[in-house]
């Protein structure tokens, strides 16, 4: 049978599934245990127990100068300068490509804009944001707003121009005014797509995040990777970005779950 | 005075002429069936009488009155596709329209003004055979239920003239007839003009009562775009359903109206 036409049955789906984390985590296990019998004292690729005792000391132990738990309270800190920053480019982003997209006379003047403005590279324009906002929560959360709403304007504003002119006309005939056809017919019509949209720019969001509390921030996840680097804890780096990397892909299978949920009628919300 | 008059009208888009010095009168209560050549302005006629394009020259009176340049509510239209809100249940994408008018500033009635519109849209549904699959979405509907639906749809607004392009193109011949007896039974039954532009001309023939052919009559081989079409044959049909609605138009209004009813 040729290659094409053979498809995993259930068992083996999810046996290959895990196959290649499995391989993965193997490797490094491996090379770890045989780096630490070397030199006991090497920090490059730290055991499962090593990294335990890390995350027991990060998440569970109250720090002994501020009584915070310092895992809990970087996580905290980074979502919520994350769920800022997300909201606010996306209310910007649909505002944005609901006009441009529907409105001629505002898609002429915005879309070039739009354009250039998600060709500007954001870190390019980190120092600037620091300069104009100061070194505060302002700062990062401008950095995931300026660095994803314009991905988000245009993309909605392909979507909205992407709806048949048909159903612009049709809702004219059923008595739409220009206000009323966008909140009745554009509006319901994006928000899947918008929050598809959202999943898609999740990585490049958390880019920013990471990149503003590296460079400044006294709390947050980004922050404590880049602190603790200075000291080579592989042990605190490793499980920070498991831990970042699982946080993302909860947002995303969130936001998956929500269209699927909230939009029945959405074909793209099943795939 | 007829109730639809084209005057002298012409479109014409860059160097391509598509139609050339239209005219016609059209009484109130016709059914013109519109056939004719793939790309010889049938439809780019019926946007024009949309109000989605503005012809070039010439101008076409809606009882004695301008046509509004932009589509509204006194003209109701049923495409091939798309006529259908895909985001919206059978029921509510016939509610819409009269949800819309009414409430300029959410375009969304509640309570029970909300009900209210529910209540008539369901009874329209019943009409047209969607009775059953209020609450579903278009996409779980067939082709032919949905373009049941996009009649509703337009029939709910009460519009004066009906435009149809092409609607049963896409459909199987056995649901097309359904169709057919469908949209007979309404048009009976309502006050309605009807454009409809159809590829199939015995669906043309059977349905009409004025059959509308448009073609060219010039033609340069050397300059393809240069002429445009016009209205070469213009055929009454189905005498007895004319004869039928004269009569009925002719009656005092309440009689007619409790007719029209039963």
């Amino acid at each position: 049978m040729r290659l094409i036409n053979r498809h995993p049955d259930r068992p083996s789906r999810l046996l290959l599934v895990i196959l290649p984390f499995a391989l993965v985590l193997f490797a490094y296990f491996m090379g770890s245990a045989e780096r630490l019998t070397d030199n006991p004292n090497d920090k490059l690729l730290p055991s499962a127990v090593q990294m335990t005792d890390a995350v027991k000391r990060l998440a569970f132990t109250a720090d002994t100068r501020t009584g915070e738990y310092v895992l809990w309270q970087d996580t905290a800190s980074s979502l919520r300068r994350l769920a800022i920053g997300l909201g606010i480019s996306a209310l910007a982003g649909l505002c944005l490509g609901i006009a441009a997209g529907t409105l001629p006379l505002f898609g002429a003047p915005l879309s070039p804009l739009l354009t250039v403005l998600s060709m500007v590279p954001p870190l390019a324009i980190l120092p600037i944001l620091f300069i104009v906002f100061g070194l505060g929560e302002l700062s990062k959360v401008m950095l995931i707003v300026i660095g994803i709403t314009p991905c988000l304007a245009r993309d909605l504003e392909q979507r909205a121009r992407e709806i048949p002119v048909e159903l612009l006309i049709k809702a004219q005939t059923l008595g739409a005014s220009t206000w009323t056809l966008m909140l009745r017919v554009v509006l319901p019509q994006l928000l899947p797509r918008l929050l598809i949209s959202l999943r898609l720019m999740l990585g490049s969001a958390w880019l920013f995040l990471i990149a503003a509390e590296a460079i400044a921030s006294t709390d947050g996840l980004g922050y404590r990777i880049f602190l603790v680097r200075r000291y080579l804890a592989m042990d605190v780096i490793l499980p920070y970005v498991v831990w970042i990397t699982l946080l993302a892909w909860l947002m995303d299978w969130g936001l998956k779950r929500l269209t699927q949920r909230a939009f029945p009628w959405y074909e793209g919300a099943r795939a | 005075m007829s109730f639809i008059t084209v005057k002298n009208v012409w479109q014409q888009y860059a160097d391509q002429v598509v139609l050339e010095g239209l005219n016609l009168n059209v009484n109130e209560g016709e059914f013109c069936t519109l056939v004719g050549a793939s790309g010889c302005g049938k439809s780019t006629f019926l946007r024009l009488l949309l109000g989605q394009e503005r012809a070039s020259r010439g101008e076409i009176l809606l009882n004695g009155q301008a046509l509004a340049g932009e589509p509204d509510a006194s003209r109701g239209v049923v495409f091939q596709r798309y006529s259908v809100f895909p985001h919206l249940t059978v029921l509510d994408n016939v509610a819409l329209g009269l949800e819309l008018p009414r409430s300029p500033l959410l375009g969304r009635l509640f309570g029970s003004a909300k009900n209210d519109a529910r209540e008539q849209a369901s009874v329209l549904l019943h009409k047209v055979g969607l009775g059953h699959s209020l609450d579903k979405y278009p996409a779980q509907l067939s082709g032919g239920m949905q373009q049941r639906l996009a009649i509703a749809q337009a029939l709910i607004m009460k519009p004066r003239v009906l435009l149809l392009d092409e609607p049963f193109g896409a459909l199987d011949p056995g649901i097309r007839k359904d169709m057919h007896a469908l949209l007979l039974e309404l048009w009976r039954e309502t006050q309605l003009t009807v454009f409809m532009v159809t590829h199939d001309l015995s669906e043309g023939f059977s349905l009409g009562t004025r059959l509308l052919v448009f073609d060219k009559v010039r033609l340069d081989p050397h300059a393809p775009g240069a002429y445009g079409a016009r209205i070469t044959y213009d055929i009454p049909l189905n005498s007895d359903r004319r004869v039928n609605r004269a009569a009925v138009d002719a009656l005092p209004a309440e009689l007619a109206g409790t007719l029209r009813i039963a």
